[in-house]
């Protein structure tokens, strides 16, 4: 990568810090009012209770265990995605991988909310905790699920070391006392209101703990990021997997799969997948990252979504051909609800539109790599809530005493909260990259130079640049 | 040096009882801590109580009045949509109808009660599977794990007690609380008193046995019986009996209603 490349990866990395434009804040402000909207549908849940929803005595789980699986499988992709590519050393993750690992934490703190959420007593969570009986699958939850949520914050933490320093430097202090850590920050040195920047710098400091970039700092990170690159994989596993038996390891026929655990992994990995594109496709407009984040990208990770959309449709299709094969008289009954039933256009919906489709749009060569990238992505989005809807509701609404079917309707309380945790994702991630680089600084060396000049933004873009 | 064993095989026996040793160490290790927070049903028949309550559903008998559901809801003040005991009208597949109640079963290997993650739910000593209101969090994960549908969740606050100091425990879980589950719990706060449960004593048709499998007797209120007799004589089968959750609750058939469900 030459001079004035690496200088302008530093500037459209760095260049956001601190700042506010109008988009900005009209973002946030539409964001904010959604979250708040849901906020306030749980604080009406809390006052009055759980009959405000939908749930009733035959579905007593619906959207809010649907949404705890859905995001906290988005999550999962994030991780997977960003360690799989420094395991396999990609060359070409460096501007990936802090957009994927960010997006696996906003989405994991919002997926963790629901299970509380939908709790009758949730001022007793601490139960369980003191009374925590082993044998329950809820309390396996409660342990992956933090143990991951740690996991999944030091695995953002550790590569965003150096870029502290790098970020404290753009806000030093016009008389230049401190000589930078790269010497394109010097350039960015531009002046932002003197307490902010002060303020900021103070936290840019702390949390660079002593960055300096010696060889054994960069050795201990190296270290670090590597045995995290490696637990994350199998603590996001665990995660999916006990989830999967909140269900299968019940005794209703539909749920008690031997296939459940790995199909939960496969989902949340393939929507985690499509969850980074449409990150990866948005922060690349806003920030003007096209010169770094090329049609490359987009082809590469469509690649991974593709494998990923397959072996879902295998083992989908290994489930309901078993089942349906054998007809059992205890899951014949949502079979027949999903293929030809109530629940038929919903399943359809989600098996054409949600599965064949976008694996063809992504796998398909030719023009358009980046729009048919996020399509697929947004189908796939979509479909995974679908399918988890289809695994949840029916499940629950398939009559255990075989002569009544339940019902389920949610209200507006459900879609609110939905709709708030929904905006809460892409809220937190543009707060947070608005005060951490959104491309990893430090990794830079690793980026190829850029190779394809038709996605490439004229350098005069860049107001304020390298020149 | 009498006490060392000669060596019997081709192994070092030092090393084998040091391997031996570290595997029961490592087994002990692992089970230790465990033990006390391992599933409570291990203890279930630990102590040597004075009943093991069970209850006969003789179908011939019900004529699907409701008044076990009606007399349960008042004895427990729940309201109309709480069907502890719950009245199910079936047709077989010959198109004859039956009515069949379903209390809850209170299954020696339950699934509630090995889902609940704080406990909540347990088993008394005399076999009946009880729900613990003030420990509940209502994570609901009992109810999807019932085969039988037999758990309610308290959506609302319940109506007001008719005793207004009435304070409930797992035993008269009177009143309920709102945002936790309850069901039947055979009503151990009546049997502890000599009562029939609420629904033994209302049925009108006398369908309705409760017993106790450790003295081996039933009784309906009018009869009583061995209840090993009633079961065995009339070939009373267990609901959904493949799953292999070993209801406490047996059903005589008789209006020709087909026996493999």
């Amino acid at each position: 990568m030459d001079a004035r490349t690496r200088a302008e990866y530093v500037e459209r990395a760095v260049w956001p810090i601190g700042r506010g434009d109008r988009n900005f804040w009209i973002a946030v402000v539409v964001l904010s009012a959604l979250v708040a909207a849901g906020v306030f549908a749980w604080i009406y849940q809390l006052s009055n209770g759980l009959w405000v929803t939908g749930l009733n005595q035959k579905v007593s789980w619906g959207f809010y265990i649907i949404n705890c699986v859905f995001f906290i499988g988005i999550s999962y992709g994030g991780a997977i995605t960003s360690a799989i590519l420094r395991l396999t050393n990609a060359k070409w993750r460096a501007p990936l991988t802090r957009i994927a690992e960010a997006t696996a934490v906003a989405a994991l703190l919002v997926g963790a909310v629901f299970p509380i959420v939908d709790l009758g007593r949730p001022d007793r969570f601490l139960n369980v905790f003191l009374y925590a009986q082993v044998g329950s699958p809820i309390v396996w939850d409660v342990v992956a699920i933090s143990t991951y949520a740690v996991a999944s914050l030091v695995f953002l933490y550790l590569p965003l070391i150096p870029d502290m320093a790098v970020a404290r430097d753009t806000l030093a202090p016009p008389p230049e006392t401190v000589r930078p850590l790269l010497p394109e920050v010097a350039i960015l040195r531009t002046p932002r209101s003197p307490v902010r920047a002060r303020v900021l710098r103070g936290i840019y400091d702390a949390l660079a703990l002593g960055w300096k970039g010696t060889p054994a700092q960069e050795r201990a990170l190296a270290r670090g990021i590597g045995i995290m690159a490696v637990l994350i994989i199998p603590l996001a596993v665990s995660v999916h997997s006990v989830l999967a038996w909140l269900f299968a390891v019940t005794v209703r026929a539909e749920w008690h799969s031997t296939i459940f655990a790995p199909l939960f992994v496969l989902g949340a990995m393939f929507s985690g997948v499509a969850a980074v594109i449409i990150v990866v496709a948005a922060m690349r407009k806003v920030y003007g990252l096209q010169r770094f984040i090329t049609a490359k990208h987009f082809r590469y990770l469509s690649y991974l979504l593709v494998a990923l959309g397959l072996a879902y449709v295998y083992f989908m299709v290994s489930e309901y051909l078993t089942e349906g094969y054998v007809f059992a008289e205890d899951t014949a009954p949502v079979l027949e609800s999903l293929f030809t039933g109530a629940y038929a256009p919903a399943f359809w919906s989600f098996s054409l539109g949600g599965l064949v489709l976008p694996i063809v749009l992504a796998a398909l060569p030719g023009r358009f790599p980046v729009a048919r990238a996020c399509v697929a992505s947004a189908l796939v989005i979509g479909g995974m809530w679908l399918k988890r809807f289809l695994i949840v509701v029916p499940g629950m609404a398939n009559p255990v005493m075989p002569w009544d079917w339940g019902r389920y309707q949610p209200t507006w309380v459900e879609i609110a909260i939905t709709t708030g945790a929904a905006a809460a994702i892409p809220l937190m991630l543009i707060v947070f990259f608005r005060f951490f680089p959104v491309m990893s600084v430090h990794e830079m060396e690793e980026v190829e130079a850029a190779s394809e000049p038709s996605h490439a933004v004229p350098a005069a873009a860049f107001a304020g640049g390298a020149e | 040096m009498t006490d060392r064993p000669e060596p019997i095989g081709p192994a070092d026996p030092s090393r084998r009882r040091l391997l031996g040793a570290a595997v029961a160490g490592g087994a002990g290790l692992v089970a230790v801590p465990l033990a006390p927070i391992a599933f409570p049903e291990a203890d279930a028949h630990a102590s040597d109580p004075a009943r093991q309550w069970a209850m006969v559903i003789d179908l011939r008998r019900c004529d699907g009045c409701k008044k076990c559901t009606d007399a349960c809801q008042e004895t427990h003040e729940l309201p109309k949509s709480f069907e502890w005991i719950k009245v199910f009208e079936v047709t077989d597949d010959q198109g004859r109808r039956y009515f069949m109640p379903r209390p809850c079963f209170q299954c020696e290997n339950a699934p509630c009660l090995r889902v609940c993650p704080v406990a909540a739910t347990f088993r008394d000593e005399e076999g009946v599977v009880l729900v613990d209101q003030d420990k509940c969090i209502g994570c609901r994960m009992c109810m999807a794990a019932c085969p039988y549908g037999a758990r309610y969740f308290n959506y609302t606050d319940p109506p007001k007690p008719t005793h207004p100091f009435q304070h409930a425990t797992p035993e008269f879980p009177v009143p309920q609380q709102k945002g936790t589950v309850g069901k039947c719990m055979f009503c151990v706060h009546r049997t502890e008193d000599g009562q029939l449960p609420a629904c033994v004593e209302a049925c009108g048709m006398k369908a309705l046995w409760i017993g106790d499998l450790v003295e081996d007797v039933a009784t309906n209120g009018d009869e009583t019986v061995r209840l090993s007799r009633l079961i065995k004589d009339n070939d009373a089968f267990r609901y959904k009996e493949e799953l292999g959750t070993q209801p406490r609750v047996w059903y005589i058939a008789g209006h020709g209603q087909d026996l493999d469900y």
